[in-house]
């Protein structure tokens, strides 16, 4: 048998490398639309980046001054918007993958689940307004914003913390329970555990686009604008995506803001960034210590 | 075969969904003996031994019939707390699956979910099961690594001493060694028969050889029926069945 190339073989070969080459474009068209954006929102909005931006409310009807109001609002909305979607998202995900037995109430609830996902973010907004602030009479407030939030992303929480908990073998549950372990105790001492890594990827994924949004917040928490920190949840806040929209389309010097509007998307895309590295380190040394 | 009976199966059948897996078993087990389950993929084997510490409970579709005495007590009556039952039996799976924690806390588990406190008795009983199940040497210096960087056929010696600090009275063995390379198989061999002094043992097993080698009493399996029970030798040179020999000659399998 003869190891010299054919025309065949390097019909082959050659295939091969365009396709190969064809997917190395797509991975590289990605990174490559991050570092653009980034780039075009660090030269545009750096220069309005200073102290006084960072740590000042807003003056001369939001042309000069800072925007730290909009970032504590942005925080304790992200913030909250997790403390509630983690637990429910979780224990949903637990219910559904560990104890539920399959059958026509869990086919409902998962329809329900995806299509929650489907759902615009606006109408989340509206809900949030109808349900949260006038019907439980919450106002527009931190708390109602953190609500409407957490709801939009709850089936992004349950998908994930699915994913990770069908990622657990089946082989841990099994030793577990052999050992005369509780389905409870396996949950927590060894699914959960095993688990949290992807549960926290989920986690990440939800903060940021939480954080991002701005339909959900515009009717339910977040203003115009307050010069004043909010001291309770049921405070209004500015917040940085709906501050952006609101500079970029209703301030009164649309133009000259513009370096306002660049600066406050690129902190809106650090604070993010910040909050997923934590998450992300957290997370690798969990992995580490379970290797 | 004078030695007192532990586990006593009668006309077990068991079914997933439609299919009857299982056809009328009856065997009983003894104390301080090993048991090989041996027979063909797909016979029934693993599917037995996993009705007599009720891990088929997990499947939802499963149904059991029969009865499974332990001590005399039917362990599938309504009166049995299965976690309890469980900590009676331990067991061993085809591969070996510590979990991603240490050394330790892998061997350790076991009494912590059963209530254990005292962490000097956690600290002795781990011990004494990582010497019983004879890994203690390999280990004693590395107890807060994670498991997961042992070899193969440690990791399964770990295993066993995690079902071993337990302190159950059956030990399960589902395919053992089954992943493991011939030296670490001889190792558990080893330890399956030092462990017989103090537990009764069945074990599933696709090896002739180590059926052979390690257990008193053979029992085997084809399509969901126990074909032939006898003690190990009586199996391997009488065989009553012509199956049986066939099985254990290499003549189908």
């Amino acid at each position: 048998m003869s190891i010299s190339l054919s025309s065949l073989q390097r019909r082959r070969n050659l295939l091969q490398k365009i396709v190969f080459n064809i997917f190395r474009l797509a991975a590289l068209i990605n990174g490559l639309a991050l570092f653009i954006i980034i780039y075009f929102m660090i030269a545009n909005g750096w220069k309005a980046i200073n102290w006084t931006f960072l740590t000042q409310p807003p003056v001369d009807s939001m042309t000069k001054g800072g925007i730290l109001p909009c970032i504590v609002g942005t925080l304790c909305l992200s913030i909250g918007a997790i403390l509630i979607a983690m637990p429910i998202g979780v224990a949903s995900a637990i219910y559904l993958n560990e104890y539920a037995r399959p059958g026509p109430l869990i086919r409902v609830i998962r329809l329900g689940i995806n299509n929650l996902a489907g759902i615009p973010s606006i109408v989340f907004g509206l809900f949030g307004l109808a349900f949260f602030v006038v019907w439980l009479k919450m106002g527009v407030s931190i708390i109602a914003g953190a609500l409407t939030l957490g709801a939009m992303t709850l089936p992004v929480m349950i998908g994930s913390t699915e994913e990770a908990l069908r990622a657990v073998p089946d082989t841990y549950r099994e030793a577990s329970l052999g050992l005369g372990a509780t389905k409870w105790q396996t949950i927590y001492r060894v699914v959960l555990p095993a688990a949290l890594p992807g549960i926290l990827t989920g986690t990440i994924l939800g903060v940021s686009r939480a954080a991002g949004e701005t339909a959900p917040i515009m009717f339910t928490a977040a203003v115009f604008f307050t010069p004043s920190l909010p001291v309770s949840i049921f405070d209004e806040v500015m917040a940085l995506p709906y501050h952006i929209y609101v500079l970029a389309t209703a301030g009164t010097e649309i133009e000259a803001t513009r370096h306002l509007q660049y600066g406050t998307a690129l902190v809106l895309i650090f604070l993010v960034l910040g909050m997923n590295l934590i998450a992300i380190i957290y997370r690798s040394r969990l992995r580490k210590r379970m290797q | 075969m004078d030695k007192p009976v532990k586990i006593e199966v009668k006309n077990l059948n068991f079914y997933y969904g439609e299919f009857q897996a299982l056809q009328n078993n009856s065997l009983n087990f003894h104390i301080n003996e090993v048991s090989a389950l041996i027979g063909p993929s797909g016979c029934g084997k693993s599917t037995f031994l996993r009705c007599l510490n009720r891990m088929n409970d997990l499947i939802s579709i499963s149904r059991v019939e029969g009865n499974i005495l332990l001590d005399g007590l039917d362990i599938y009556d309504s009166s049995v707390d299965v976690v309890m039952l469980r900590s009676r039996i331990g067991m061993v799976f085809q591969k070996p699956n510590p979990f991603p924690k240490t050394i330790f806390e892998n061997v350790a588990y076991g009494l912590r979910v059963n209530g254990i406190k005292d962490k000097g008795l956690i600290e002795n009983r781990v011990e004494e099961s990582l010497k019983l199940a004879a890994i203690w040497d390999e280990v004693k210096d590395r107890m807060n690594e994670s498991a997961l960087g042992l070899s193969g056929g440690q990791q399964q010696r770990l295993c066993i001493a995690r079902a071993l600090a337990v302190e159950p009275e059956i030990l399960l063995m589902d395919e053992p060694c089954s992943a493991l390379d011939p030296i670490a198989t001889q190792k558990i061999e080893e330890l399956i028969y030092q462990l017989k002094k103090s537990f009764t043992i069945i074990i599933v097993t696709h090896n002739m050889q180590q059926a052979a080698r390690v257990s008193d009493i053979t029992a085997f399996f084809y399509l969901g029926e126990l074909i032939e029970t006898g003690e190990t030798n009586t199996i391997f040179t009488r065989p009553k069945l012509k199956q049986t020999e066939d099985y254990i000659t290499g003549r189908f399998g």
